[in-house]
């Protein structure tokens, strides 16, 4: 059990934890409307009458969407309700068309899930999905263009999101970042939201609370909203916490509100208090029928569901025999695992998984590349490692040629043929260079047989540089060793 | 049920209408009479009765993820009451 803990005046303190996370759904058009969801377009170009909140439009459901929220439930192991329904949430905003957001409030399409997270000691926890819920994006609010006006694009507005509750599982900020990593990472896999938070496709609330440790039950939470990065939801929650202990210590009382994370000031400070809370005035969209879901159209989501990243790293340490960690970084990306086994499938795989976490990963890194434009494509490497493999060239030599292939963009081969890399096996021009050192070096010759057996990398050091690098390593050494016991 | 003037006033502020004194009380007796006409209802008993959201006999109609509408800019904006280019504009707006 990882125990996080904030000292304060008074003793130790745990702290409280839930996000809801919002997730843009991948879908061509809206969830409601035929506009196209696509980033960056030209402002209020995919927007239809029904997004713009026109009188008489109706909301028509799209398949897709619902398909992808189902997807979702099943990826996150998580009950699938074949009745759900869609509630109007009012409230009132300039970038809100309809003064209501359609959303689902009594009845969700997704019930209780849980997500696996990994610390960073290797230590598992689960933390508990509430609930997943469909329901609209709101348009885009522009407030610097103009001293008095702001100015509003409906781009967004209708996109579909969903919101992914957890439960009050989580208490570290490190258990939140893990909590929207994985998250982020499944439902990546699942091709069902693109994770860009940049682009805010993932946004999180996060639901804070302090407690002294051993207290049982929940205190006063607020709610951080609209954390855009795993950094700023980690920063937000430990800021808030010491602020709420802060408050109890003084023995005040914390009060439940909205607040703001500024991440350049390093506070929070309150949106809007209780009094001023929002009331949603929740009710069942008369535009729209309850959506219920057949058992076949589930399954057959289900049988097509993409393999998960847990089953992949079970699946990648039983056939190719890499270890936690390593399948851990290797299906970190989907990408990067399909890389992987295209290597790995044709090549030695201890091999490949040596050269993809090292000189690979630093070749990327150094080119600032990511796997999807790597320089060097999967079969490019396995033939690289194939080198290795049948003793054309050895280690060291390959680390060369992979450089080489990055900046030209060359095969393996015809850089070991340009450059004349070719490993040397001959046993008896290994002998001669051999002989010449030992003859050169007589002195350090007669210390090693004295005893000092360190001079022995020494002379397979010389060697190589007399070689260019270009000898079999193993036949030096076992040349080595036969000349200098004579 | 009775309905006094502070959750009138709390009504208006949700739906954007500004009332006046004189107008809160003309709602408030207003809201009232429809209210206690709507209470009627209370005197059947539903205690057995799932709420109804619908006839029951039909359920959503799902759509195909086809993009079919949009580019459509300056209809969108054909009733903002003020705009700036291709933007709606509203009175600045910061929480």
């Amino acid at each position: 059990m990882s125990s996080y803990r904030i000292t304060g005046e008074t003793g130790e303190w745990e702290i409280v934890v839930g996000m809801e996370v919002h997730a843009q759904v991948v879908s061509q058009s809206k969830l409601f409307s035929g506009a196209a969801t696509e980033y960056g377009g030209e402002p209020n170009t995919q927007v239809s009458l029904v997004d713009a909140g026109f009188p008489g439009m109706l909301p028509v459901l799209n398949k897709e969407c619902v398909a992808q929220a189902i997807r979702t439930g099943l990826g996150l192991r998580a009950q699938v309700n074949k009745y759900s329904r869609f509630d109007r949430k009012n409230y009132f905003y300039a970038d809100l068309p309809t003064g209501y957001q359609i959303s689902q409030f009594e009845h969700p399409i997704i019930g209780e899930g849980k997500v696996e997270i990994e610390l960073s000691e290797g230590e598992k926890r689960i933390i508990g999905v509430t609930r997943l819920h469909l329901e609209q994006d709101a348009g885009k609010s522009i407030h610097d263009q103009d001293p008095t006006r702001s100015f509003i694009d409906l781009n967004r507005a209708g996109v579909a999101l969903m919101e992914i509750v957890s439960e009050p599982d989580i208490r570290s900020p490190e258990e939140a970042g893990a909590y929207l990593r994985k998250l982020r990472q499944i439902l990546r896999y699942l091709g069902t939201c693109d994770g860009n938070m940049e682009e805010g496709s993932m946004r999180a609330d996060v639901n804070v609370s302090v407690r002294p440790v051993g207290e049982e039950g929940y205190r006063t939470r607020c709610e951080i909203k609209n954390l855009n990065s795993v950094r700023y939801v980690m920063q937000a929650i430990e800021i808030e916490a010491e602020r709420q202990i802060t408050i109890w210590e003084e023995g005040e009382t914390v009060d439940q509100e909205t607040r703001l994370f500024d991440h350049v000031k390093g506070e929070t400070r309150t949106m809007r208090s209780k009094d001023d809370a929002h009331d949603y005035r929740y009710f069942p969209d008369p535009d729209l029928l309850p959506l219920e879901l057949e058992q076949s159209w589930i399954d057959e989501l289900n049988a097509a569901l993409p393999e998960l990243p847990e089953d992949k790293r079970a699946r990648l340490e039983k056939d190719y025999g890499v270890s936690q960690y390593e399948s851990g970084v290797l299906t970190a990306e989907q990408s990067i695992a399909d890389f992987y086994e295209d290597v790995a499938r044709g090549a030695d795989a201890r091999l490949a998984t040596n050269w993809m976490l090292g000189d690979f990963f630093a070749a990327l890194n150094r080119t600032g590349r990511s796997i999807e434009d790597s320089p060097v494509s999967a079969q490019g490497l396995r033939e690289l490692l194939g080198l290795i493999s049948d003793s054309t060239i050895n280690g060291k030599i390959a680390k060369e040629v992979l450089e080489d292939m990055v900046e030209t963009g060359d095969s393996a081969s015809a850089i070991v043929d340009r450059k004349g890399l070719r490993q040397v096996t001959d046993s008896s021009a290994i002998e001669a260079t051999v002989q010449g050192i030992l003859d050169a070096n007589a002195d350090k010759v007669a210390e090693y047989k004295s005893g000092k057996d360190k001079l022995f990398g020494f002379f397979v050091g010389q060697t190589m540089k007399a070689m260019k690098g270009k000898a079999n390593p193993a036949m030096v050494n076992e040349v080595l060793k036969k000349l200098l016991s004579a | 049920m009775s309905l006094d003037a502070k959750k009138v006033a709390r009504i208006a502020r949700l739906a954007r209408i500004g009332l006046s004194d004189d107008e809160v009380q003309t709602y408030q007796k207003d809201m009232e009479g429809i209210i206690d006409w709507v209470e009627q209802l209370n005197e059947v008993d539903i205690t057995d009765v799932p709420p109804m959201v619908g006839t029951g006999l039909a359920t959503a109609r799902l759509r195909d993820d086809v993009v079919t509408d949009g580019e459509r800019r300056d209809d969108v904006l054909s009733n903002a009451p003020e705009r700036e280019g291709p933007f709606f504009t509203v009175p600045k707006v910061v929480e």
